[in-house]
């Protein structure tokens, strides 16, 4: 059972579907089953965190804190067209190849 | 087994720069190990013989021609997959980077080569870093050669086979939650994550930016130093590179070497640490090395350190929220795999397709939860407690160290289990990590070095140290005492009691393999 209100929404297959949706990533209806499986469990371990903080505690989100990290503003390190398109699943006239962008019904 | 693989690599640079052995004959005793055990073992992903002997013998004739080079020049370095390199493929263990050649070195790899240091193959990972066995590699799981059938730890299991199967006597490894330490513990060897933006993660690929850092594994402390000292630094290349005056971590293990060194150490045992379900033989280690350090003179303390209970549920927050952006980019369009679905498909479409056919499960796993966690509704909740969570144990660490110089505890819950023994069950890997992930969180640097075996199954044990971020060479020091503490009790350097590759031992690992 979830332990806390951040894990009070339960994960369904329509979750993981979703997810997936936004994730770019084709499941079969098996992985689909099995992820939110796995989902469910894994939240109700790590879904813990909201007990301990407090609003007044910042939030780290780098852990040796660096800023304006900036370099002179001078053109460098430049691969080669041929060099970028080196590893292109697909290229033509000296671009990246891909498919249609529009689908039929759009 | 050639006696050039078993040298450390301080003794191998230090009869190659006399002359004494040439770079060409030290990199093809070490190509020839790797074609004597690798098939079995499967530490590499590539290897290109022709290349690295090409650079070893680049390194002779400057030699020769009387330039003078850096202290591990001519000496072989096995690199991890996640290291993007011009002389090989870099897959990071994924099908989806299968074949993809990088343009550039990552900044590790160039200075490993301005340093004369010889590229000898890519090793094996969980892929793209995601995994404690090295069991998620897309290229088969790599095999520890301690325990035949047993997993090497991970994700960096190739790199700590490696050294440890005296394949190569340096390896490049990165640590996002334990990925060098733990295999370091579970092979027997000496992994190092230095203090995070140590080193450059420049060509690293990116698992969670702001957890991942690239170390050095080796069998000994120094020669691990050896390499740190190579590989760190400032580079513009990396934003979250650290401008500071490291000061020489080789010089830190050689002045630590003499355990004399430990008087007046003051050591902490963190409770939280000594997580339950901690192995037996593992605890048994882990004391009687405190009683070493005790009996020379160290002071050990105990610190409470209450937040560390909440580092895996926030890592694992983080890691994969993290994970779930960095990986966007596998969109089929610029490098990488693609695959269309039959009959064709928008952009998008062929996209999905390609990342279904391109992850494996626990890569699409933790996409699909960091995808969850950064989610409207669930943001704050999840990804924003676990940032928050992340400040408590910084400030724990805080505190820890305003009492003593360095924390211990085992680097691992347990020695090395059977392949396929946590199938099915991934919060069984990462509850494994808790000891190992704190350190990640708070940017801190980690050190793992061996301590013995366990007594119920006779692998090895490893020893974490860790230190204040900026502190990497206090590690080195303490950690070169307690080597020489173990070499003194067991009568030899711990990596010299490695097990044998026999032909039986091989011909077993080669049937495992073949049947996986």
């Amino acid at each position: 059972m979830p332990e806390t209100s951040a894990a009070s929404t339960e994960i369904t297959a329509d979750t993981v579907a979703h997810l997936a949706g936004l994730a770019r990533i084709a499941l079969t209806p098996d992985e689909v089953e099995s992820l939110t499986s796995d989902l469910d469990s894994i939240l109700t371990h790590i879904a813990k965190v909201s007990e301990v903080t407090t609003p007044d505690v910042p939030a780290t989100s780098h852990p040796i804190p660096l800023s304006n990290v900036t370099r002179p503003d001078v053109v460098s390190d430049v691969l080669t067209q041929e060099e970028a398109l080196a590893n292109a699943p697909e290229a033509t006239d000296g671009m990246f190849r891909v498919s249609s962008i529009l689908g039929e019904e759009q | 087994m050639s006696e050039l693989v078993q040298m450390t690599a301080a003794d191998l640079a230090a009869r190659i720069a006399s002359g004494e052995v040439s770079s060409e004959e030290a990199t093809r005793a070490h190509l020839d190990r790797i074609t004597e055990v690798d098939d079995a073992l499967n530490a590499f992903l590539a290897t290109d013989g022709e290349s690295s002997l090409a650079a070893a013998r680049g390194i002779d004739a400057r030699r020769a021609a009387g330039e003078s080079l850096g202290e591990l020049a001519g000496v072989p370095l096995a690199i991890k997959d996640v290291l993007v390199t011009t002389d090989m493929p870099s897959t990071s263990g994924s099908k989806i980077l299968e074949g993809y050649r990088s343009p550039f070195d990552a900044t590790a790899v160039a200075r490993a080569r301005a340093a004369g240091l010889v590229s000898i193959g890519k090793t094996n990972m969980d892929e793209f870093a995601m995994g404690s066995s090295t069991e998620n590699s897309a290229y088969g799981p790599t095999r520890n050669p301690w325990k035949l059938d047993g997993v090497p730890g991970g994700s960096g299991g190739g790199s700590a086979v490696a050294v440890s199967a005296f394949e190569a006597p340096l390896a490049l490894g990165s640590d996002t939650g334990g990925s060098i330490r733990q295999p370091a513990a579970l092979t027997g060897t000496v992994g190092v994550k230095p203090t995070y933006g140590g080193v450059s993660r420049y060509g690293a690929i990116a698992l969670a930016s702001s957890l991942d850092q690239i170390g050095p594994c080796a069998r000994t402390v120094l020669d691990t130093a050896l390499l740190h000292d190579v590989i760190a630094g400032h580079d513009r290349h990396d934003s979250t590179s650290l401008d500071f005056a490291w000061p020489s971590m080789a010089q830190a293990a050689r002045e630590g070497a003499d355990p004399a060194s430990l008087k007046g150490l003051r050591i902490g045992v963190v409770k939280q640490l000594m997580i339950d379900g901690v192995q037996s033989g593992v605890q048994t280690r882990f004391e009687e090395a405190l009683a070493l350090l005790s009996a020379q003179g160290a002071e050990i303390v105990e610190i409470d350190a209450p937040h560390f209970e909440y580092a895996v549920a926030a890592y694992y927050l983080i890691l994969p929220a993290e994970a779930s952006s960095n990986l966007a980019k596998y969109d089929s369009v610029r490098f990488g795999l693609r695959v269309t679905p039959q009959g064709g498909g928008t952009v998008e479409s062929v996209m999905s397709e390609t990342r279904a056919v391109g992850f494996g499960a626990e890569v699409k796993r933790r996409i699909i939860l960091g995808t969850y966690a950064l989610s409207a509704g669930y943001y704050d909740a999840y990804y924003g407690s676990a940032q928050q969570v992340r400040t408590l144990i910084q400030r724990d660490f805080a505190a820890a160290f305003e009492q003593v110089d360095v924390i211990a505890s085992p680097t691992a819950p347990t020695t090395a289990w059977a392949l396929g023994a946590h199938d099915g069950d991934p919060m069984r890997d990462y509850l494994n990590d808790a000891t190992t992930i704190p350190a990640n969180l708070a940017g801190i640097p980690g050190i793992s070095l061996p301590i013995g075996t366990a007594s119920e199954d006779g692998l090895p044990v490893g020893l974490q140290l860790m230190a204040p971020a900026f502190e990497d060479a206090r590690l080195y020091r303490a950690g070169s005492a307690i080597e020489q503490l173990i070499a003194d009790r067991d009568n030899a350097p711990f990596w010299a009691q490695a097990p044998e590759l026999d032909a039986a031992f091989l011909a077993t690992a080669r049937a495992g393999k073949a049947a996986n």
